[in-house]
């Protein structure tokens, strides 16, 4: 056991490390309210979520990822049927009261499936993607990847937590990159959502349809391809009205407060307001640890949860977010070289999902703390408080070392 | 990985980097520009975001009379306010409160229509909060969202009602305030003078306001104070030393007839300096501090005897007999008369001028009198005559000159000039050109007429007599000039010949209530019939006669005759001169003056006068 310990991956050991040091520093922050609230010993029990993550990655990290692809689809089986479960018996919590994303027994909440769900998602892509001999060269061959995303994307969507649910689409993308799919044909993938965000606008959208078409003349699809996409952008500009209509009103709000949160500061606005002053009134070296006025006052909207991050800005100012931002770049910069050593494909996808997933987690976070990203509410990796999403990032990393340790045994490590 | 070469494999990785090194540069530039650039835009943001500010009243500066003895102080009290809000929540955090500050429906509407007036500001809901309010709003400070309690200092008026018209009363400032005074640092809210002394130099005891702030949270509760730093400390008015003599003035509230509607002033002959200002029927001005309550306004507005007149400024009574001083100086410094001179009408009762018959008071008449004599005795008749041969042009100008139809120029607000004809055009324009007669001059002669003056302007005329003959206009803090303004012009002889005369008044004649065995008194008497037959009375006097230190004047509405006064500003004079009062005679009448034309209207004579409370005095909060 300790011999393997002085075998694992150092740096991303490392860096892990740090972040979750500096997260629980940071959710301890939090809680140092003038008003002291339940927030005020939640960094305790993340401690406890920590120590359970330990446990599990260390019990993840024994299991070899042939077993873990053997298992993919029972593990993905469980997760869409525990998702099924949540759509029926969950329960609101905190902020998100109205939605059914926890999944509770005897009335006490155990967690969010949808977060383990993303790795379930991970496995079983990665499963089948390294089956395959070539990359996914056509439409055609993304129908079961697709499948294999939207199901829990759309469980996901109905509890209804949009946030976390793209994050499902991002891993897919991720993945079909990673294995080598053309980034035109992700496009046209992705075009009938970009035709629907762009519907706002007549000539905006006629100006996308034109654009698609010269795309198409580039990429070459088969017909029946280009003509599904174009048809897809085209129902998707005359329902982008009704579609509209159909969100429910605080989605509506929140994209309006994303495009001018100065229009209605004291409702939508406010949460992104509030973190802006809290960032920008960070300055060069901030308010000093645990020192942030914004935060002490509550000022900040679900600051141990989805904004903790405006803490890191406030009280440690622009030194500590470029910390911070360096420490995740170099998580994923690890994460990637990883996934380009590992010893097989079914690892390799599984290391780049996983880059993947705490990717968009991260831009988005960070993004929607200054207004760059509409306001979704999902966690920050190793900062926001959440037992379930540390436990998937705390499962990811002991997956990450294992394959790590598994190509330095086959000496793939130093070259 | 067996479809993908290392070599696409390392693009793949390449893109992957790029792709994660790009979103951190914009992050690294979206956050740059957010906490460096814009730093100090979210940084004053923040402050805003987490300070209240709450003003600090500034303590009004404190009165004293002539010796430091307190007219007007500052207590503690606590005000009670709530930080600015959407009208909604401040609503609903009113109704939370409203059982501990004891508010109604009504009394919610009247905070909200405050708050409407000046929103952004924290709005006042109680301003003399009791101890037992605030401790208990102070204990629920936590569940209690924009409740801040404040210790602010509270006028109080010791002597209350026996200063009411000298201090006049402070009240919150009106929209109109807002607009007619042009200060800047007023705010709504801020408490000013609206009358008597607090409102004629409101700008030396206002002060500067303060302003301190609270840190809030976010769902508007008061966390705690910001920093001492943050605080500016407000900055006391400055105190006034008033020429008052407050000893003389408690005297005067407990010795003024109870129920007689009238005014007393009593000042320096030598400087103007005021003394004494006493208006009756009084009011509490205690009762204003911290908002008047509706049923003591009204009280006030709308009782016959209107106690918010001060009748010493504010009131004019046909000056009666007491004017007859004045004719006299005139005819004198004309070189019409001297003391000793007759005129060619004995006194029988009445003379007759034209198609009419003037009454003397007395129907017996007086016979034949000097000047000297004629003024002990009040005689009508021979001041008629005197009346006509100064003749109505050199009556009118000379009494202008001596500024008989103009304000004395206090330091009080709201004084009103008295009224005298200002030449033979007044008349003209009356009753027509050449519609009038002479015979004017008879009734202005003798203090009726067309003839209405303050209390204070009669005062002032005898504070002439009392010197050397030149007015000092009469001030209670500064005076308007130091210049005496008018001049009788009289020798020193003539002078010492009036006195005489009046020492006789006192003496021997109609002002005998005021006689005392030890002391010198010098004075006149008035009577001033009204419509309702009920004659309004003046007494003016000042002693010791050969060198006076005192003037004191009294009007009495409906008091009878002049005489009946005498006594009461007698007491006055020996409480200031520290002489015997025992041997002063209290019952004395005489018939009324004759007055053969009606003037002054002053409402009803008393028979009820509105019951007004003591002052009540607040415990002091520990």
């Amino acid at each position: 056991m300790f011999r393997r310990f002085r075998e694992l991956d150092r740096p991303l050991l490392g860096v892990v490390a740090a972040l979750a040091i500096y997260g629980l520093l940071m959710l301890y922050s939090a809680g140092q309210t003038d008003v002291p609230t339940v927030v005020a010993t939640i960094w305790l029990r993340q401690l406890v979520w920590l120590v359970l993550g330990i446990t599990c990655g260390i019990l993840v990290f024994r299991v070899s990822p042939r077993l873990l692809e053997w298992a993919a689809p029972y593990v993905y089986g469980t997760a869409v049927f525990v998702l099924l479960v949540t759509l029926v018996f969950g329960s609101g919590a905190g902020t998100a009261a109205g939605s059914r994303s926890w999944i509770a027994l005897g009335g006490h909440r155990l967690g969010q499936p949808a977060e383990l769900a993303k790795l379930a998602v991970i496995l079983m892509l990665a499963r089948w993607l390294a089956a395959r001999r070539e990359p996914p060269a056509s439409l055609r061959d993304l129908v079961y990847p697709g499948a294999i995303t939207l199901v829990p994307f759309g469980l996901v969507v109905l509890q209804p937590d949009l946030g976390s649910a793209i994050v499902f689409i991002a891993i897919l993308f991720a993945m079909l990159y990673w294995a080598g799919a053309k980034p035109g044909m992700l496009l046209l993938l992705v075009s009938p959502v970009i035709g629907l965000v762009l519907a706002f606008s007549t000539a905006v959208w006629g100006t996308w349809i034109v654009l698609l078409f010269a795309l198409m003349l580039w990429i070459r699809p088969y017909l029946w391809e280009g003509l599904t996409v174009m048809l897809a952008n085209i129902v998707m500009g005359v329902v982008a009205l009704p579609f509209w209509r159909h969100l429910a009103p605080y989605q509506q709000s929140r994209f309006l407060a994303f495009l001018n949160p100065e229009a209605d500061p004291r409702a939508t606005g406010w949460h992104i307001i509030q973190s802006k002053i809290a960032i920008g009134s960070g300055g060069w070296f901030g308010k000093g640890f645990t020192h942030g006025s914004q935060k002490r006052l509550a000022f900040l909207p679900a600051q141990h949860t989805d904004f903790i991050f405006p803490i890191v800005g406030e009280e440690l100012g622009f030194a500590g977010v470029l910390l911070a931002l360096a420490l995740f770049a170099a998580l994923l910069v690890i994460l990637v070289r990883l996934a380009r050593r590992a010893t097989d494909p079914y690892s390799s996808f599984c290391v780049f999902g996983i880059a993947g997933m705490l990717f968009t987690h991260i831009v988005e976070n960070v993004g929607m703390a200054v207004n760059l990203l509409p306001v979704t509410g999902i966690p920050l990796p190793f900062f926001s408080y959440g037992g379930s999403f540390l436990l998937t990032c705390a499962l990811a990393v002991g997956i990450v070392l294992r394959v790590a340790w598994e190509s330095r045994q086959s000496g793939y490590a130093d070259h | 990985m067996k479809r993908l070469t290392p070599h696409q494999l390392d693009a793949k990785a390449r893109g992957a980097r790029l792709l994660v090194w790009a979103a951190g540069a914009v992050f690294t530039v979206a956050y740059f520009r957010v906490q460096i650039l814009d730093h100090h835009k979210y940084d004053v943001q923040s402050e805003y975001n987490r300070l209240r500010l709450i003003p600090l009243p500034a303590p009004r500066g404190v009165i004293t009379d002539r010796h430091g003895m307190i007219i007007a102080e500052n207590v503690p009290g606590y005000t009670v306010t709530l930080l600015p809000a959407p009208e909604d929540s401040l609503r609903r955090r009113l109704q939370r409160i409203a059982s501990i500050v004891h508010l109604d429906a009504a009394g919610i509407e009247r905070v909200l229509q405050r708050f409407r007036r000046a929103q952004y500001q924290p709005v006042v809901v109680l301003t003399d909060a009791p101890f037992d309010v605030v401790s208990a709003l102070d204990e629920r400070r936590l569940i209690l969202p924009g409740v801040v309690i404040q210790p602010e200092p509270k006028r109080h008026y010791p002597d209350s009602s026996a200063v009411a018209h000298l201090v006049g009363i402070v009240g919150e400032v009106t929209d109109q305030d807002l607009v007619t005074r042009r200060d800047s640092s007023l705010r709504v809210g801020s408490l000013i003078g609206k009358d008597g002394l607090e409102r004629a130099y409101d700008d030396t005891l206002r002060g500067q306001d303060g302003e301190r702030f609270v840190e809030v949270s976010a769902r508007g509760y008061v966390v705690r104070e910001a920093g001492a730093a943050q605080t500016l400390y407000p900055e006391p008015g400055a105190s006034l030393r008033t020429t008052i003599d407050l000893d003389l003035q408690r005297y005067i509230s407990r010795v003024f007839p109870p129920g007689m509607r009238g005014a007393i002033v009593a000042l320096l002959p030598s400087t103007g300096e005021i003394l004494a200002l006493y208006s009756s029927p009084t009011y509490d001005p205690n009762a204003f501090v911290g908002g008047v309550s509706p049923e003591y306004w009204r009280a006030l507005n709308q009782s016959d005897a209107r106690p918010l007149l001060d009748r010493a400024i504010q009131a004019r009574y046909p000056p009666g007999s007491t004017w007859k001083l004045a004719i006299a100086a005139m005819a004198l410094k004309r070189g019409t008369v001297t003391m000793g001179s007759r005129m060619p009408i004995p006194c029988r009762g009445g003379m007759q001028y034209g198609n009419r018959f003037f009454r003397c008071w007395s129907a017996e008449g007086h016979g034949s009198l000097t000047l000297e004599q004629a003024i002990a005795q009040s005689c009508d008749v021979y001041f008629y005559q005197l009346g006509l041969k100064l003749g109505l042009t050199s009556l009118l100008e000379d009494a202008n000159a001596l500024g008989l139809r103009s304000r004395t120029g206090v330091d009080l607000p709201g004084e009103m000039a008295s009224q005298f004809p200002s030449g033979t055009e007044y008349y003209d324009r009356l009753y027509g050109p050449r519609r009038w007669t002479s015979a004017v001059s008879l009734n202005l002669a003798i203090g009726q007429g067309e003839n209405s003056q303050t209390l204070l302007d009669m005062v002032r005329l005898y504070q002439m007599l009392a010197s050397d003959g030149k007015s000092r206009p009469p001030y209670l803090v500064r005076p308007p000039t130091t210049e005496p303004t008018y001049d009788l012009g009289l020798s020193p002889d003539q002078l010492a010949g009036l006195r005489q005369a009046m020492i006789n008044v006192v003496e021997r004649g109609t002002g005998q209530g005021a006689r005392l065995a030890d002391l010198k008194i010098a004075g006149k008497t008035g009577t001033a019939q009204s419509t309702l037959g009920i004659n309004h009375g003046w007494f003016i006097g000042f002693a010791p006669a050969d060198s006076p230190r005192v003037v004191v004047g009294v009007i009495g509405e409906y008091s009878g005759h002049g005489a009946a006064l005498a006594p009461l500003v007698a007491r006055v004079i020996a409480h200031y001169l520290g002489a015997d009062t025992t041997t002063a005679r209290y019952q004395f009448t005489l018939p009324s003056d004759s007055a053969p034309r009606d003037t002054l209207l002053l409402g009803a004579p008393p028979d009820s006068l509105p019951h007004i409370p003591d002052s009540t005095r607040v415990p002091p909060i520990p």
